[in-house]
């Protein structure tokens, strides 16, 4: 059975739709990520989960057990959940200690119980020295700790987690994230994480649910949407890409500049689109002509820019007016106005809907 | 600011002319300017504070040094009874106040109790209620016999007595809480206001029900904030003269302000005085202390960063309990003694009912026309207002600015003197500002100058905090832009941060305007027959019995403060009277 189930949910502020007939299940135990640029509903959709706002139709569902709907909602302190906040939210009046065991408390666990508990998920979190501390004492990242610990130590249904890391510098960041993930294995919680950046969800989910305009535009494992995006918008949205629009031309599919026949290209079923991405990495530059049964095009190098790890390159092909955004690694060295052969694999161009209904 | 200059050649013959070119480098505006201050400063702070310790150790008859004036101060049962009374004062007025304010506070910020608004704006009006009208309201309602309240109580049970007697400890407690509340308030709602929703919802998540989240979470957030201003409240009562000289002293018992009060009555003991208001400023400077270190931990409620949203607390039923107990303190402190001072008014003898036989507008015109002392205190009291106010906010600028911009070397210290006066209660800074300027070279008693230069001195630091948040809150930038575009301190001053500031500088105008109009206890030894302020006549008239006459002048005052606080609150927005840290 699902975990977690969201049916048809929806959320209305005055006119406004802000989550759209959203339908969502987890696994028990199941990491997912809600991802998608600020506005796009994922927040609203969290916090219905958690019970602070209730939905305007649909319900969300726990163990089958409906939890919220638009005429009843169990209240958030009933949910038997964990919440980590954009904030953190850390009680500045509590050590560390308190903060932590502040849940368990809830729960009337018994004293020794509870004291057992909590210097465990101190020494997991690796802040068992710092108990005695204030939350305005610790540095960032180690609040971020003492928030993990006080949503685990509870042994929560599902943990919610809102943009955790939004507050924490770059490095930080990647290692917190990586801390997430693991805390992850060892507890097997079943999760929903929202953030807006892909690096996040991609390195902490098992399936990630890019949102626009309140409902789901895909849901897939990180790399299946990486590498097989349904839509123009996760195309977009998920790495760089460029979109081609292609023609049929009875078997083959005619692009500008260059033909494939429609069987070689990255598809899983019948083609009923005329747009389709082409990943930036998946294309590689070559300062002279390759023996090659792909793809291959000839042009120039127009624009470039050096990211650090990698090379954006723009390139303008010489038989068409086909432009295309290029990722090469930094030993792969041009110079604008050079002459360069494009070297695309059919697999990599991948047809997407036009039309995020489908 | 020294400017730079290329150096000529010099040699032995040059060096006077460089003296004097040294001196004059000296004195520029920048050094006259803070000379000035600098001595403003010590007319208005220092030498009055400096006089009020050495005169409680000098003898009146030769003026030499002596502990006499503290043996006698502190030698009767009676006058140290009358410190422990003040402060068993300041502790229920203070816990009073407290259960009135917080609960007010947390149900205008936080929850969804119907009315925020109404009972904000009510706050506030028991705020601009003098306590000494608010008291004579309350004698009014709750005197023992002829009090509107026990003759109700008597006509509707039959009792040959009312059950109320404000002339006692627990009736002067009330009263006194009743307008020191809002204090409270103020400081329990801005530190409400700033906790993050999150906060609660941590706990709310984890498992706490909305009871449990208010009383673990909630309030131990806002714990400094409210804790902080129970002691200033507290201070406030112990330094409090008009409520207790109209209630305590009838009901048979005295208070350190009473008792400071009587020992200037014939023949005034200013030494003694002086001697026996030394605990209250002890205590004062103790708790103020106190209370900055509790507030200084501001990290308390700004932990963490973005996600700071706010969504009140659904109370379901509860909320109109809330709201019917904010309605009961509004009655009490507002709707209440307003009525029945407004009846009072308007009556040819107080404890009789309203009926047309007993209206009159005869106090009217004695209070306006017919009363010359009456008309010279109102001319008075509006006068030495407007003066105040207009010499805090600039002093109280020119020093904030001076001090932010560090444009003189001692500028902090000079910020410290500005806000010294707020740890001495004002019957204290009148004995000071008596022992200083009272007694020849000065000798201004009996001008109206010598009242002015205490209110300008008692008012002081609530300019400065005033201007000093708001120069906080402007970026140096904006007069950098100036002088590196060709134009000097003064022109940067002038062109764009009064500009810019007028509105906050006007809302401290108002501020001063408005407590002076009121202001009592540095009135009190100050005035004399020429130079009366409405305060000092109140309570004058109220030992004689006048009430008619005084709920006359009391509903003037109050239609002054409220046409010119709704003025403000049009021009500057409503809470522009809170906007000081």
């Amino acid at each position: 059975m699902d975990k977690l189930q969201l049916k048809g949910l929806t959320k209305k502020f005055g006119g406004l739709t802000v989550v759209d007939n959203l339908n969502l299940s987890l696994r028990s135990g199941e990491f997912v990520s809600l991802l998608g640029p600020s506005g796009c509903g994922k927040t609203t959709t969290l916090r219905m989960i958690a019970g602070f706002i209730a939905p305007t139709a649909g319900t969300v569902e726990m163990d089958g057990k409906e939890i919220s709907s638009a005429s009843a909602s169990l209240p958030p302190e009933r949910r038997r959940m964990s919440m980590i906040f954009q904030s953190y939210a850390l009680w500045p009046n509590m050590t560390v200690e308190q903060n932590v065991a502040f849940g368990l408390k809830m729960r009337k666990v018994a004293k020794d119980e509870l004291k057992r508990r909590v210097g465990q998920i101190l020494d997991v979190v690796q802040l068992g020295h710092l108990a005695a501390r204030y939350p305005n004492e610790l540095s960032g990242g180690q609040q971020q700790r003492v928030s993990l610990a006080r949503a685990l130590v509870v042994q929560p249904e599902i943990l919610l987690l809102d943009e955790p890391l939004s507050n924490l510098d770059a490095n930080l960041r990647e290692e917190m994230r990586g801390e997430i993930r693991r805390l992850h294995n060892e507890f097997g919680i079943t999760s929903i994480y929202v953030t807006h950046d892909q690096s996040e969800a991609m390195t902490t989910s098992d399936r990630i649910a890019v949102m626009n305009h309140g409902r789901i535009e895909q849901i897939d494992d990180p790399l299946t949407l990486y590498t097989r995006p349904k839509t123009r918008y996760v195309a977009e949205f998920i790495g760089r890409s460029n979109i081609l629009q292609g023609k049929p031309n009875g078997i083959r599919m005619a692009f500008d500049g260059f033909e494939v026949a429609s069987a070689r290209l990255g598809r899983r079923g019948p083609i009923r689109t005329r747009e389709f991405s082409l990943r930036s990495q998946n294309v590689a530059v070559h300062a002279n002509c390759p023996v090659s049964d792909r793809v291959i095009l000839q042009g120039c190098i127009i624009e470039r820019a050096f990211l650090g790890e990698t090379w954006d390159y723009a390139f303008q092909s010489d038989t068409s007016g086909l432009k295309l955004r290029v990722m090469a690694p930094p030993l792969s060295v041009f110079t604008v106005g050079q002459k360069v052969w494009l070297e695309i694999n059919p697999s990599h161009i991948i047809p997407i809907q036009d039309d995020h209904h489908a | 600011m020294v400017e730079l200059r290329i150096e000529s050649d010099e040699d032995a013959a040059a060096a006077p002319v460089r003296w004097i070119a040294a001196i004059r480098n000296a004195i520029n505006p920048t050094t006259l300017v803070a000379l000035l201050l600098a001595a403003v400063l010590i007319f208005l702070v220092a030498n009055p504070l400096f006089q009020l310790v050495k005169d409680s150790f000098t003898r009146a008859s030769d003026h030499s040094f002596t502990f006499a004036n503290y043996v006698t101060a502190f030698g009767r049962p009676r006058y140290v009874q009358a410190l422990i009374n003040s402060m068993e004062l300041g502790a229920a007025a203070a816990a009073f106040a407290s259960l009135i304010a917080v609960p007010l506070a947390w149900g205008v910020s936080r929850t969804d109790m119907p009315g925020r608004n109404f009972v904000h704006v009510m706050v506030l009006a028991s705020f601009l209620i003098p306590p000494y009208v608010g008291a004579i309201g309350w004698i009014l309602l709750g005197g023992p016999n002829a009090g509107w309240i026990n003759k109700a109580w008597m006509a509707v049970s039959g009792a040959p007595a009312g059950p109320f007697n404000i002339f006692t400890f627990w009736g002067l407690a009330l009263v006194t809480a009743l307008y020191s509340f809002p204090l409270i308030y103020v400081f329990t709602k801005s530190a409400l206001d700033l906790i993050s929703t999150e906060m609660e919802e941590a706990a709310s998540i984890l498992g706490a029900g909305p009871a449990q989240t208010t009383l673990r979470i909630t309030l131990p957030l806002a714990l400094p904030a409210i804790l902080g201003s129970v002691f200033l409240v507290f201070l406030e009562v112990l330094g409090l003269y008009g409520t207790p000289a109209l209630i305590a002293i009838p009901a048979g018992f005295n208070v350190v302000t009473t008792q400071l009060a009587a020992f200037f009555e014939n023949p005034v003991r200013v030494e003694v005085a002086a001697a026996f208001s030394m605990p209250m400023v002890g205590i004062s400077i103790a708790l103020l202390w106190v209370q900055r270190r509790l507030l200084a931990r501001k990290s308390y409620v700004t932990v963490g960063g973005k996600g700071g949203h706010r969504e009140p607390m659904a109370l379901g039923p509860l909320r109109w309990v809330v709201f019917a107990y904010a309605l009961v303190i509004a009655g009490f402190s507002v709707f209440m003694p307003l009525t029945i001072i407004l009846q009072t008014s308007f009556s040819k003898a107080w404890a009789l009912p309203m009926s047309p036989s007993n209206f009159t507008l005869h106090n009217f015109q004695q209070v306006l026309f017919d009363q010359l002392t009456v008309r010279q205190a109102l001319f008075n009291t509006f006068l030495y207002a407007i003066v105040t106010a207009t010499i805090c906010t600039f002093l109280g600028f020119a020093v904030a600015y001076i001090s932010q911009r560090r444009l003189l070397p001692f500028s902090q210290a000079l910020a410290s003197i500005t806000l010294a006066p707020f740890a001495v209660p004002g019957i204290v800074l009148a004995i000071c500002f008596y022992a200083a300027y009272a007694p020849p070279p000065f000798a201004l008693y009996g001008f109206g100058a010598l009242v002015v230069i205490a209110f300008v001195t008692r008012f002081l630091p609530i300019s400065f905090t005033n201007s000093n948040s708001a120069i906080q809150g402007l970026h140096p930038e904006l007069e950098e832009a100036v002088r590196i575009a060709g134009g000097n301190q003064a022109r940067a001053l002038w062109l764009v941060v009064l500009p810019i500031l007028k509105k906050s500088l006007f809302g401290s105008w108002l501020l001063i305007f408005i407590i002076g109009t009121r202001e009592l206890s540095t009135a009190m030894f100050l005035s004399g027959p020429q130079t009366r302020v409405i305060s000092v006549l109140t309570l004058e008239l109220s030992e004689q019995g006048q009430y008619e006459m005084l709920s006359a002048i009391s509903v003037l005052l109050l239609a002054v403060t409220g046409v010119v606080t709704l003025i403000g609150t049009l021009i500057l927005g409503r809470d522009f009277m809170l906007r000081r840290t």
